[in-house]
């Protein structure tokens, strides 16, 4: 059954239904939906909500229930989800799930409330110091949002690392007609590390594995690297649109990938054969999409909400000097189907220069 | 009958058991335990076996146990 | 008469803190206060870091390290995670009072249902024996090196007095200065546990602890300076004990 849902309050449900039982937020533009829908909807299934006085404490909060067990949940923007990253760093590394929810806002320091993609060096290239990634998964539709949840979750807790469900503030202020997932229980006690008292057992421990799990460096280093290794082997999602024959191959995610598609879709008409590269999780960066490109391609072309051009390094770093690639960063814009013809006619003909 | 049992290898010499013990019965002994400490001993004549000891030593040094 | 004096079992036999450091005693007498009430199974020990951070060796309970300052947040969030823990903090003056100033006040304006330790030995001790928010006016420290300027840094800290204001169950400042003074922290510890176990909502226990290291002292003569110096600063007594039940 099809039910018509805004973006960030279909994101909250889903994960009710995925066995959310805790979260802790703040309100910022553009997620305070979820906060808001948190805090009656948890009681409801028998959860505990806290509005928390900061993101800091908030996602010390999260820490702490994920330590026992809980799926739980996290949310933020821009300068809230600065706040967030001491306590993403902690949770990496006791290697604990959970799963954050990053509704980007654009422009630096407090910026502006309206969508942006400006965020991915942030989600995908940490915040927090160390070695570590966070599994980051990033939706273009508000039903690939609800289906991402569960996914990340499970994933979450397979790789006992934080995943980060990053969309933009378009999405998540959206309404689109979906199909939620049936309700699903989960066990905290199913976990051998979750806390609940140690109940007779030897003492359990949640801080930096380095102090109890891995105490040589060499065991440390190879933990770290074994489990990376492992998530960018298997977990890597895209999805190719018309790429077998391009001329030109489009990288974009998030709501810019749907722009791109129908401007895609007009340029098809009028005999460019423009192709897309729809990455859906931005770490593991989908490299093997890259893998095989046509001969006729002229070039790659990064379509980016943001001032620099972010993940435009990433797309570099894939095709790895086989064709040249192109920067369209957008800043706050979302693009004008006219003007990316255009561009992309440009680079065909070679007026533009590459990265 | 109760005896106080010591425990020298966790003591660190910090000597507030022989500070607070109200019969004077501790001091540092001659000899150093496996942290190089010289750790406390007590003079058996002098101990009323009241547990002072054992209540402030941060390190369980002491125990008082029924013989 | 009464029972065997033993070791905790809930203790290690070694610990790592200096001699005459007071982490040792506070943490021995928190295992005691668990075992006499059988709760040593159901404990849930939320630490930080400073010298603190050894408490998860010390006593062998179910453990989670916080961020620096965070273990109030962190143990807010394990508190409804597991309805059944006794679930209690344990930190030092700049976790509790500096860096997480906020995180304290908020899990005592939230009254949470839990216990928090707090051990004020007037310096930051792990990391070479900084100022800290609960120094005295001229105590010499490796950022006050002249002694401390109360008119430019502010006056000693009086943490307990500003939990106190909130809708809490119980606050009392004690110390280890000497036999009688540390059978009173023991007693103060106990009840906060009693509150938690009986519901009562958040119970502050303040302990005055010497760092002999960084106050370049001997362990015996820094007992002393806690009973003739520190606590002239720092008020020991019951500050709030709500009587009533909270939900």
């Amino acid at each position: 059954m099809r039910t018509l849902m805004k973006g960030n309050d279909a994101v909250s449900e889903a994960a009710i239904r995925a066995g959310c039982r805790f979260f802790s937020g703040y309100p910022i533009t553009p997620q305070s939906e979820i906060v808001e829908y948190m805090s009656w909807r948890l009681d409801e299934v028998g959860g505990s909500f806290v509005q928390s006085e900061s993101e800091l404490s908030g996602i010390s909060m999260i820490y702490g229930a994920a330590a026992c067990g809980l799926r739980t949940m996290g949310s933020s923007s821009g300068p809230g989800f600065d706040l967030i990253q001491e306590g993403i760093g902690y949770i990496v590394s006791a290697e604990l799930p959970t799963l954050l929810v990053d509704v980007v806002r654009y422009g630096n320091g407090l910026g502006e409330i309206v969508p942006a993609q400006s965020d991915y060096w942030q989600v995908v290239k940490n915040g927090a110091h160390g070695d570590y990634h966070c599994l980051v998964f990033a939706p273009a539709s508000v039903q690939e949002a609800v289906d991402l949840v569960s996914h990340a979750y499970d994933k979450s807790e397979e790789y006992l690392n934080p995943a980060i469900l990053y969309y933009d503030g378009a999405i998540g202020q959206m309404m689109e007609p979906i199909v939620l997932p049936e309700m699903k229980e989960h066990d905290p006690n199913q976990f051998a590390w979750s806390i609940k008292g140690r109940g007779g057992e030897p003492q359990k421990q949640v801080t930096s594995k380095c102090y109890y799990e891995y105490t040589t460096p060499e065991s440390y280093v190879e933990n770290l690297r074994t489990k990376y290794a492992a998530i960018e082997k298997n977990e890597q999602m895209w999805e190719s649109y018309l790429t077998e024959d391009a001329d030109l191959i489009i990288v974009a995610y998030g709501i810019m990938s749907r722009t791109c598609k129908e401007a895609i879709n007009v340029a098809r008409k009028q005999g460019l054969k423009v192709g897309m590269i729809r990455p859906i999780t931005l770490y593991p960066y989908p490299v093997n999409a890259f893998a095989s490109l046509p001969d006729n391609l002229k070039g790659v072309v990064s379509v980016e909400m943001s001032a620099l051009g972010q993940m435009v390094e990433d797309v570099r770093l894939a095709v790895n000097g086989r064709k040249p690639v192109y920067n369209y960063a957008t800043g706050k814009m979302i693009p004008d189907t006219e003007e990316f013809i255009s561009y992309v006619k440009n680079v065909l003909e070679g007026k533009e220069e590459s990265v | 009958m109760k005896k106080l049992v010591i425990y020298k290898n966790r003591c660190k010499a910090c000597g507030f058991c022989i500070d607070q013990c109200p019969k004077d019965a501790l001091s540092f002994g001659e000899e150093f335990n496996d942290s190089g400490y010289a750790a406390v001993v007590s003079d058996e004549n002098l101990c009323i076996k009241c547990g002072t000891c054992y209540r402030v030593c941060p390190d369980s040094v002491f125990e008082l146990i029924e013989e | 008469m009464a029972k065997n004096l033993v070791t905790p079992k809930l203790i290690s036999e070694f610990n790592r803190f200096c001699p005459g450091c007071g982490h040792g005693l506070i943490a021995k007498m928190i295992a005691q206060v668990l075992e006499e009430r059988g709760v040593e199974d159901d404990a849930i020990q939320v630490y930080a870091v400073g010298c603190s951070c050894f408490i998860s060796t010390v006593i062998k309970a179910d453990s989670i390290q916080a961020q620096h300052g965070r273990a109030p947040a962190v143990a807010s969030g394990v508190r409804r995670a597991r309805p059944d823990a006794v679930v209690y903090t344990y930190q030092g003056d700049g976790d509790a009072a500096a860096i997480g100033l906020s995180e304290s006040l908020y899990a005592a304006y939230r009254n949470e249902n839990t216990t928090a330790i707090f051990v004020n030995n007037g310096v930051f001790g792990m990391t070479g024996g900084q100022m800290a928010p609960t120094t005295l006016e001229g105590q010499k420290t490796a950022t006050s090196i002249y002694g401390r300027n109360t008119e430019l840094t502010g006056q000693p800290f009086k943490l307990a007095e500003l939990i106190a204001q909130m809708p809490v169950a119980y606050v009392e400042r004690c110390s280890l200065a000497n036999a009688k003074l540390i059978a009173q922290t023991k007693r103060a510890i106990g009840k906060a546990f009693d509150n938690q176990l009986a519901g009562k909502g958040y119970s502050f226990v303040e302990i005055l602890s010497p760092c002999p290291t960084n106050w370049h002292m001997d362990p015996v003569k820094a007992y002393k300076k806690l009973e003739e110096v520190v606590a002239e600063e720092y008020k020991l007594g019951v500050l709030k004990d709500s009587k009533e039940d909270s939900k």
